[in-house]
């Protein structure tokens, strides 16, 4: 067995003296040619000998029990195998590193949408006829399923600093105001899909799936079988967004099906069903409570938030997270009420806390700002606090002053002129901002590097759901071992290869890269043996090895040898000795129509600050990502419940609004300032994709602000929002 | 989806011989289809006319042109004899949809398409418009899309086309063929049934007419055309409100005004009594803003939809501005030409 190692202090900037010159580059995703041409295998695309097709039924009452099932209702249709229905199958997907199945219900229906059975037949067509067909009898009882007059309220437990009425009663300036989020899908491109085939007592299955070491976990306790007997194949994951973190209703039913049919069941969820059945983002209400002196220094800063989620569902949007530490004030309260609603569970979706609570928190800034007549970066500068204030740990690295001052200039930030002073026509123009922040996070990881004449071949089952893991862990190896990327193959998604952090919470990159990096590096100091030199001396690029006055091929070092190397990383002290998180700041210049109240985004840059970039161009696509589903979110998305049975409405792509390209403007830009934090991990580097989302959609409030001066509090900022606003300022 | 038996239909007769209450009719099948993998609709036979010959031209009519009922939605928007005399119709057809969507589509099958009413798209919940007395799940539920005219008890929803909001505004017709070989031209309003107590009764169509063709007269000389949607995006998505505005203008005065409005109604709408209001007279802010208020006069038949009656009113001033000269025209505000 490997030993671990932990990240108990700072290592060496390794990466900064390797001379192969492919980390941080924009290198190509080598997987790249596969998906453009339709050849990279995604779960739906592997049919097994003999696969046969199921649908998943869903519940058509919010709350009671399922009595009955009228399988003569579809005896009709050819082809049809079976419904199954077993008290293993999921009331919802697991929550993120669960790592054990989520609630299994058995008869209960807690939703609306509820999975209850899986219809299977020969065709994918017959399959989901019966499941639209298949009668089912339900006893049904009432269910509270609007969180506003829901009255099953669990509060959180309080963190509190210094005395709130103290600061908050004497300030010069006060801010207290009240902003809502609407619930959020995920909406990843990709339905949730699992092919499940047994082989004896195996199970193997390919799923959509993020974090297949946890994934394994969860089938397997699902199930009622050693994990052992488990393997999960996860080659290509078409985007997760947390949606996929957990094991899904979709796989368990498969799993049962094939093994009651003794053949393979593949079941694909109808884009429908993932809007019912997959868990979505909690809305929220959040009271911001910003009292500051004469100067804009904080004296109290209150973020209080309600929640919800399904009974007995532990997660809970960290709403707050980011307003913990952004800012410093002498006093701090963070507050949560959780309410216990029959609506779809909720989970973590997108950058969970930072999505919806930045917004809130940075609007309310600008709210301040206005309030002292002060610039809003100005009033940021002057209340970053020295320590987390909170914990009071140091920061590992935190460039936020620079991205804010860096952003403002490249922006052109100056020209911000006064609320409603621009015009151009009837389109009124504003320029707004928003701080960035997202914890950055250490997840177990382990991988095994191979190397041989034919070059280096990287093992994990760490997944690749669109963000480009392929192309980072292809760079790290072949930086490490000094080969040119096309010697080094990548294999991943497969739980028999080492298990990794999986994608999630930004931290994948980093996490499974730092045991490439870590396998690779053992690699290099077999190669130093062999060559004669101190490792510390070793100069690994384009295959061969120097050091010391030595040099020769890596391949006449190897002598037909193969070296095998097996590297796992955690978390240790630098974890708790230091606060790590990626900053940046959001500028933001929009257009809103006088009369019709559209909101245009005309420009918008995000200037980041995340340690090393492993890959320039997939880190990009990351943060500008990020950035547009912060447009999304201040302007489109919102998931719609009916308010008598809690189900979801808006439950296709047509009727939930993600941003179209129409509403992404050219000039989308994201910079990255140069930054190394040696408390993160061994390469330095830090989470991306969720750091483009934190904030964005509060730069784009702002600029409605700064554009015709009302505020919107209620998000998205459809038209209708904004001339209600416009009309009740009289405009 | 359910099994369904398919014929491609070689003649204008065999077409309409293998029609009845049973069988659809499939040209594009952007609507059609997704309908029919959610069994909301479940033909037993589904009878192609893509291949019917001599429908898909755009040829002159008199003064106006004769538009075949499978002319692609991307083909009619970018001809250039619309794009010069009708660029209303060219506007609403490229603000809806997709350009993938918008080459399969065809005119008239965009006529036909069925509401977005997402009560109407699931099967699980109460629709009269798939079941006939069965109630409306959206009375009470999430209406942002619903109607706020025409509607009745039974059924709330909007019908979803530009395209018909521009045509309703060029006083288009529509060509059907009936059973016997017989032609019939409708204006919209004959064509479209408001509700009532039926809602599944969306036209006065009998199951085995087709429509051949929409017809457009001559247009407005010296007009200003506009067509302006609002939605929840910037792209791809059903309109909250659209206006469609064919303005002449008369020595400083209005002289000829038609306004047609889009997802208010169960059909295009238009109000006769709005355009006189603005007859003759001299293009004014107050004047716009008392015509809007007048659209707007009744509240909302469902609270989700009450907002609409604001924004119509601003669009619709918005739009007036533009097409009489009282705003510089942005786009989609055209001024007519002659053919080249």
């Amino acid at each position: 067995m490997t030993q671990t190692f932990r990240m108990d202090k700072p290592q060496p900037r390794l990466l900064d003296e390797t001379r192969q010159g492919v980390i941080g580059t924009s290198m190509d995703r080598p997987d790249g040619p596969l998906k453009v041409s339709g050849q990279a295998t995604y779960t739906a695309d592997a049919l097994p000998e003999g696969c046969v097709h199921g649908m998943l039924v869903r519940a058509t009452v919010t709350r009671g029990h399922l009595r009955d099932i009228d399988r003569d209702s579809i005896a009709d249709i050819p082809g049809l195998l079976a419904v199954v229905r077993d008290p293993r199958f999921l009331r919802n997907p697991a929550q993120g590193m669960a790592g054990e199945a989520p609630d299994q219900p058995g008869d209960r229906i807690d939703y609306h949408g509820q999975p209850v059975a899986l219809v299977v037949a020969e065709t994918f067509e017959a399959a989901r006829d019966g499941a639209l067909r298949l009668k089912l009898r339900f006893d049904s009882v009432a269910a509270e399923v609007d969180p506003d007059h829901a009255t099953e309220v669990e509060p959180q437990d309080p963190t509190e600093s210094g005395d709130w009425n103290a600061a908050w009663s004497g300030a010069a300036h006060q801010v207290d105001v009240v902003y809502t989020t609407p619930c959020h899908a995920s909406a990843a491109m990709e339905p949730h899909a699992a092919v499940a085939e047994w082989q004896g007592d195996r199970l193997i299955l390919r799923g959509a799936l993020q974090m297949l070491r946890f994934n394994r976990k969860e089938l397997a306790d699902a199930v009622g079988i050693p994990p052992e007997q488990v393997q999960i194949l996860a080659p290509y994951v078409g985007g997760g967004f947390g949606s996929k973190l957990g094991i899904g209703t979709e796989a368990v039913a498969a799993a049962l099906a094939a093994r009651e049919l003794g053949r393979p069941v593949r079941v694909v969820m109808a884009r429908q069903t993932v809007f019912d059945a997959v868990l979505r983002r909690t809305e929220t209400r959040q009271h911001l409570q910003l009292a500051a002196d004469a100067e804009g220094k904080l004296l109290a800063l209150g973020h209080d938030d309600r929640v919800s989620n399904l009974p007995g569902e532990e997660f809970a949007e960290p709403v707050s997270s980011a307003s913990q530490f952004l800012y410093g004030a002498r006093a701090t309260r963070f507050r949560q009420d959780m309410v216990r609603v029959h609506r779809v569970g909720a989970g973590s979706v997108r950058a969970p806390g930072e999505a919806v609570g930045v917004i809130a928190i940075e609007a309310a800034m600008d709210e301040l700002a206005d309030a002292l007549g002060m610039c809003p970066v100005e009033l940021r500068l002057r209340n970053l606090p020295d320590q987390h204030p909170v914990t009071g740990q140091p920061f590992s690295a935190r460039a936020l002053a620079d991205c804010l001052r860096e952003g403002a200039k490249s922006f052109g930030w100056s020209d911000r002129q006064a609320p409603g002073a621009r015009q151009e026509g009837d389109w009124l123009i504003g320029m707004g901002m928003a701080s960035a922040a997202r914890p950055n996070m250490l997840v177990k990881s382990a991988a095994r590097v191979r190397l041989s004449a034919e070059g280096a071949v990287v093992e994990t089952d760490m997944t690749d759901i669109g963000t480009g893991t392929y192309a980072v862990l292809t760079q790290v190896a072949a930086e490490m071992l000094g080969l040119p990327p096309g010697q080094v193959t990548v294999k991943l998604g497969d739980t028999d290869l080492p298990g990794a952090s999986g994608s999630g919470g930004s931290f994948g990159a980093s996490s499974s890269g730092s045991a490439v990096f870590l396998a690779a590096k053992k690699i290099r100091d077999r190669l130093a043996a062999k060559l004669g030199c101190a490792p510390e001396d070793l100069s690994l690029q384009d295959g061969l090895a120097r050091g010391a006055n030595l040099e020769a091929p890596i391949n006449d070092l190897l002598a037909g040898e193969v070296l095998v190397e097996e590297a796992e990383i955690k978390g240790g002290k630098t974890a708790e000795s230091h606060f790590s998180a990626g900053f940046g700041a959001h500028f933001c210049e929009v257009a809103v129509h006088r009369w019709t109240g559209e909101v245009r985004v005309r420009r918008m840059h995000g200037t980041f600050a995340m340690g090393r970039v492993l890959n320039e161009k997939t880190a990009r696509s990351q943060a500008v990502g990020g950035m547009i589903w912060g447009v999304g979110s201040a302007l489109h998305e919102d998931m719609s419940h009916d308010p008598r049975t809690g189900h979801v409405v808006t439950r296709d792509l047509a009727n939930y609004h993600i941003a179209s390209h129409a509403d992404i403007p050219r000039d989308m830009q994201a910079v990255f300032l140069e930054e190394r934090d040696d408390f993160a991990n061994p390469l330095q580097s830090k989470g991306v994709g969720e750091l483009g989302i934190s904030g964005a959609g509060g730069a784009v409030l702002n600029a409605i602000h700064n554009a015709c001066g009302v505020r919107i509090r209620d998000i998205p900022a459809t038209p209708d929002r904004v001339i209600a606003a416009l009309e009740a300022a009289g405009r | 989806m359910r099994a369904f038996d398919y014929t491609r239909a070689e003649s204008l007769d065999q077409a309409a011989a293998a029609l009845d209450p049973a069988a659809s009719v499939i040209a594009g099948g952007t609507n059609l289809l997704d309908l029919m993998k959610l069994q909301v609709m479940t033909p037993e036979r589904v009878v192609d006319i893509t291949r019917l010959p001599g429908l898909d031209a755009i040829e002159p009519e008199g003064e106006g042109l004769r538009l075949g009922a499978l002319v692609r939605n991307s083909d009619l928007a970018a001809d250039p004899r619309i794009r010069a005399r009708y660029p209303l119709l060219s506007r609403a057809l490229l603000s809806g949809a997709s350009g993938q969507i918008r080459n399969k589509a065809t005119t008239g099958g965009n006529l036909l398409q069925r509401t977005r009413c997402p009560y109407f798209y699931d099967p699980a919940m109460a629709c009269s418009k798939r079941e006939p007395g069965a109630g409306c799940a959206a009375q009470g539920g999430v209406g942002r899309m619903l109607a706020i005219f025409g509607t009745s008890d039974a059924c709330l929803a909007a019908h979803p086309s530009d395209m018909a909001v521009a045509l309703r505004a060029l006083d288009a017709e529509v060509e059907v063929r009936s059973r016997d070989g017989g032609l019939r031209r409708l204006a919209l309003d004959e064509l479209y049934r408001l509700p009532g107590d039926r809602p599944d009764l969306e036209t006065t169509l009998a199951a085995d007419d087709l429509i051949t063709a929409v017809i457009l007269p001559a247009p407005v000389a010296g007009s200003v055309q506009a067509y302006r949607k609002l939605r929840d995006r910037a792209s791809y998505a059903f309109a909250l409100v659209s206006v469609a505005a064919v303005i002449r203008m008369d020595q400083g005065r209005i002289g000829q005004a038609a306004l047609a409005f889009g997802g208010v109604a169960p059909r295009p709408w238009r109000d006769a009594g709005l355009e006189a209001m603005l007859h003759g007279k001299t293009p004014d802010e107050a004047l716009f803003r008392e015509v809007a208020q007048r659209l707007t006069a009744d509240p909302a038949p469902n609270p989700d939809t009450e907002f609409k009656r604001p924004l119509l009113r601003r669009t619709l001033v918005a739009v007036l501005r533009e097409a009489t000269g009282l705003a510089q025209p942005s786009i989609g505000t055209d001024a007519t030409k002659d053919a080249a």
